[in-house]
């Protein structure tokens, strides 16, 4: 239960940092926050060479509202996040999923960009960043590029990260007027892991559903985008109907499987009740008139 | 390739820190890979800091940095130069309690004693910083910890105790 020995370079700067990465060509890891790292470190899951430590990079941890975009720094701290009022204000559904975001001394050290780049299947900021239709930057020794959050999800714990590469700020776009939004979790301890977790944003127009969009986790391999549920749900007034047919349509684009917290059979069952909870509740603050 | 990056530090060598840990001035070295858990135990001797599991889920070895709770299982004495490290040895002494040590002994919040320091630094944690209105609250802020004696019920209370003192002492 201790970590096997790693060489250790404490970076000033993005671009030292990158470098540091590239020079170790994949034998390196960033350290952040180190929540998810420094366990497997201490398990020996993973024996990197060299340990990259961002945490004293300057302007790296911040909250900015630059008019459009939510802009978050790579290393700011889940509980600056959670308390932020820019993040109170602008992207409410964003605030209530980072009470759901681990313990108070894990979000007092783990960062939002090392949970992104961990891309955990069951954690809560991949599929928030799904849902907002966040951008990542990403910077490496010889480029700076921007990478969706629907192309940056590989696979369970693969992002589309390089070796050399190092996410360094989050984009996410502002919701627009009259969206309303739910999020619903199952876990076993408040702060672990979702079972199920549903995030919905409904933009209301007239008395119809402009725009939904609809995210998950801890259902699939990644976070996923029931995009069927969605389009069955846009340009249409909520009714019964309409929301069994979403549910129905959440429900084939899942794909559960079974671990120790929980069966398949059961998430699927558990997503479907959230998901059917979170549509009501998301139409309720758009604004709508509760008619079902 | 090792060249290619000036100020890499080896495995092998051992970097000077220094650091405040309850109040007092602190220099060492230490290897890379020493965690601030050994470090408080097994370099300075302060082994009120328990290590249970290891990686970040027990809660027992929670120590205060810069006044925030943190696990020391989780961080590298070699990240730690220049900062401030709280542990539970920062509290009362045996003839005099912390007030909340004081509350969980009154609550009888402890069996065994191996989840109370992290309990102790995290409970510091939540007085800081939250209402603690409802125990639904402190629940969800003790959620971290894990007691496998007291089935938590007595714990709360001593949380609830220690947060109507906390509101006394405010308003007197």
């Amino acid at each position: 239960m201790k970590p096997a020995p790693f060489d250790y370079f404490l970076a000033r700067d993005i671009n030292s940092a990158v470098r540091a990465l590239a020079s170790a060509s994949g034998e390196a890891k960033l350290l952040a926050g180190g929540q998810s790292l420094v366990p497997m470190l201490n398990f020996r899951l993973l024996r990197p060479s060299l340990l990259i430590d961002i945490n004293n990079i300057p302007d790296l941890s911040y909250v900015r509202d630059d008019g459009t975009n939510i802009r978050i720094g790579a290393t700011t701290r889940h509980r600056e996040v959670k308390d932020s009022p820019i993040i109170a204000a602008e992207l409410p559904v964003l605030r209530e999923a980072m009470h759901h975001v681990a313990h108070l001394a894990i979000r007092n050290r783990g960062t939002i960009g090392g949970s992104l780049s961990h891309a955990d299947p069951a954690a809560e900021l991949p599929m928030m960043s799904l849902l907002l239709d966040a951008r990542f930057e990403i910077v490496s020794p010889t480029r700076r590029r921007m990478i969706r959050a629907k192309e940056f999800f590989l696979g369970a714990l693969t992002s589309a990260l390089g070796d050399d590469d190092m996410l360094v700020e989050v984009q996410i776009p502002k919701l627009p007027a009259n969206t309303g939004w739910a999020f619903e979790e199952i876990a076993r301890r408040s702060g672990d892991f979702a079972m199920a977790c549903v995030a919905i944003a409904l933009t209301r127009r007239d008395n119809a559903i402009g725009d939904a969009r609809i995210a998950m986790t801890g259902v699939a391999q990644t976070p996923i985008r029931a995009s069927h549920a969605e389009d069955i749900l846009k340009g249409e007034p909520l009714t019964e109907d309409v929301i069994n047919a979403a549910v129905s349509a959440v429900l084939a684009a899942v794909d559960p499987s079974t671990d120790l917290h929980a069966s398949a059979e059961y998430r699927r069952h558990v997503v479907g009740v959230l998901a059917n909870r979170a549509i009501r509740d998301a139409w309720g603050r758009a604004g709508a008139t509760r008619d079902v | 390739m090792h060249g290619d990056v000036p100020g890499r530090r080896a495995m092998s060598e051992l970097v000077s820190i220094t650091l405040s840990v309850n109040g007092i001035e602190r220099a060492s070295q230490v290897e890379p890979r020493l965690l601030l858990s050994d470090f408080l135990r097994g370099e300075l001797g302060l082994t009120g800091t328990h290590v249970g599991c290891e990686h970040g889920i027990c809660g027992a070895c929670t120590v205060l940095l810069n006044g925030d709770s943190v696990r020391s299982c989780l961080l590298f004495a070699v990240q730690l130069d220049g900062q401030c490290i709280e542990t539970v040895e920062s509290l009362g002494t045996p003839g005099q309690l912390h007030p909340v040590q004081d509350a969980f002994r009154e609550s009888h919040a402890l069996q065994c004693g191996f989840c109370t320091p992290g309990m102790l630094m995290t409970t510091l944690d939540l007085l800081r910083t939250h209402p603690l209105a409802s125990d639904e609250e402190i629940r969800e802020g003790l959620s971290g910890n894990l007691c496998r004696c007291t089935g938590y019920v007595n714990i709360v209370r001593a949380v609830r105790t220690a947060g109507s003192l906390r509101t006394q002492e405010a308003q007197s």
